[in-house]
């Protein structure tokens, strides 16, 4: 069979208000990079509008707040979906990150159990990808990046923990994920880094932004 | 600058609040700013500063101040029982203290000062973030003994200033005018009748975050979304059928479906909630929401002219 060449087949954008000074425009339901990489570049060319304020893309999505003294919500539909028929411009790879993991998390066995794979076999599946950041957000530093193997794809802990450490490595459906913060959270913890995530001293205040790529490596304790 | 005021009593939660930082939801940090943006505004507006500078955020029982300098204060939002008339620039002497009896109505004043309060600047923002502690008085709530300085003031002080009764909200209207949200359509329609007719109660919980919705349960559609970037006025609904409207320091992102939006024009009434209050939720049109917004506004511009 010939191999379709890669187009955009006109997209189907859901743009559904946010109340009266903002929209969502959902380009997707599914966790897919070729989503994710349009979502970042609709909302970096919506943000060079002047009647918009404010545009932040989610996994398959964009959140737009805009002016309505300078454009009808309707308006706004029409450009947005014009500016998602084009083609996104090649995206620049995004910075690579190397995180050192211990692999010794609290929900490592459990974990191995059930996916039915012994503990080394999650930590070489864990290391195995290059991530991609979808999207930077949630709390200050928290990066959800993915897609994860099939096989260490992970319903979340039917109770979350009250109290998760700062640098927990965690997985979850189809993603993975380091708490940047004590926190509150449900993913399953199979390690610990001690690479900070948020630096509020710095601008942009998180070592992560969307669109970055990440690969863990085991480290020993 | 100007040292200007020294805090005699802090109450329960007086923190630096200004229009915060938009631009850091990138990253994940809670936008934040004043949570009653038309009382900031006024009370900027009254004393003759930005609408944007930063102001006091008073919270249910308000401070106790005591002019270190002569100044131009105004006071605005919830009715906490300032021992100054409200809505009206009032010049303070050195020596002369500003008080509050307790709450009346609303849950939050908001105290601006001729030259504008100054404070940490932290992404772009003086707003004050407690999470993170950040911003505003060295990321805190303001203490006992704490100094309020202020900036250079250049307008001449308009004495009693004042934004009239007719042109401020109605703050004891608890029925908060909101748009269906992009997910509406998955609620089932007894639940989406109960959004639009059952009482819900503001839980002890809530904060500047956000406010936990007690009272009627909406079963919430089961399948689970993708995260996507939220907004202050998003009615979120978990799974536990317990709405969530999410608030000026909320978190920047979440996957549960967003049921409401609250129109802009509401939220003011909707940051002079406290717990415990009753709240509504009605139905209205983004063409109603824009022209109760411009109203808002032209009040505030009456203020400039």
């Amino acid at each position: 069979m010939p191999r379709r060449r890669s187009t955009i087949r006109s997209p189907r954008v859901r743009i559904q208000p946010l109340g009266d000074t903002a929209v969502l425009a959902e380009l997707g339901s599914r966790l897919d990079t070729a989503l994710n990489t349009r979502a970042i570049a609709l909302a970096a060319a919506l943000k060079r509008r002047r009647d918009v304020r404010q545009a932040v893309a989610g996994h398959a999505s964009v959140t737009v707040s805009f002016d309505p003294d300078q454009i009808t919500h309707d308006a706004l539909a029409a450009a947005i979906r014009r500016l998602a028929t084009k083609r996104p411009p090649m995206e620049e790879p995004g910075r690579l990150h190397r995180i050192p993991v211990v692999y010794d998390g609290p929900d490592l066995d459990e974990a191995a159990e059930r996916l039915g794979l012994t503990r080394q076999r999650i930590i070489d599946l864990h290391g195995r990808p290059i991530y991609r950041a979808f999207l930077v957000g949630f709390v200050p530093g928290w990066a959800y990046l993915g897609p994860l193997p099939d096989e260490l794809v992970l319903a979340r802990r039917a109770t979350p923990r009250t109290q998760v450490p700062a640098g927990s490595v965690a997985i979850a459906g189809q993603q993975t994920g380091i708490y940047p913060l004590d926190s509150p959270g449900g993913w399953n913890l199979i390690g610990r880094t001690t690479v900070k995530l948020f630096l509020p001293d710095s601008d942009p205040p998180s070592l992560f932004r969307a669109g970055d790529r990440v690969k863990f490596f085991a480290i020993e304790a | 600058m100007t040292e200007t005021l020294r805090v005699l009593q802090p109450g329960i939660l007086t923190t630096i609040q200004d229009v915060g930082r938009p631009n850091a939801v990138a990253s994940g940090v809670p936008p934040g700013g004043a949570m009653d943006r038309f009382a900031h505004s006024a009370a900027n507006l009254i004393v003759g500063n930005d609408r944007g500078a930063a102001t006091l955020e008073c919270t249910l029982t308000g401070p106790r101040l005591v002019a270190i300098n002569s100044c131009v204060i105004a006071i605005t939002g919830g009715d906490l029982g300032p021992s100054i008339p409200m809505w009206t620039a009032v010049m303070l002497a050195a020596g002369d203290e500003v008080s509050f009896a307790g709450r009346r109505s609303g849950a939050r004043a908001y105290v601006a000062i001729g030259g504008g309060v100054l404070g940490d600047r932290w992404l772009g923002s003086m707003s004050t973030n407690l999470m993170c502690a950040r911003g505003g008085m060295h990321g805190r709530a303001l203490i006992a003994g704490d100094v309020i300085s202020t900036g250079e003031w250049h307008d001449p002080p308009v004495a009693g200033r004042t934004l009239g009764e007719p042109l401020r909200p109605d703050y004891g209207d608890h029925r908060l005018r909101a748009i269906p949200g992009p997910h509406y359509s998955r609620l089932g329609h007894e639940s989406q009748h109960e959004l639009w007719n059952a009482s819900f109660t503001v839980n002890p919980s809530s904060n500047r975050m956000g406010y936990r919705l007690d009272g009627a349960s909406l079963r919430a559609p089961a399948d689970e979304l993708l995260s996507f970037p939220v907004l202050a006025g998003v009615v979120q609904l978990p799974s536990g059928g317990q709405p969530i409207l999410l608030m000026a320091d909320h978190q920047t992102a979440g996957g549960y479906p967003v049921i409401a939006t609250v129109t802009s024009a509401s939220m003011p009434m909707a940051a002079q909630l406290a717990p415990g209050d009753e709240l509504e939720f009605e139905e209205t049109s983004i063409e109603v929401a824009l022209s109760a917004r411009a109203a808002q506004r032209a009040a505030l511009e009456s203020l400039t002219s």
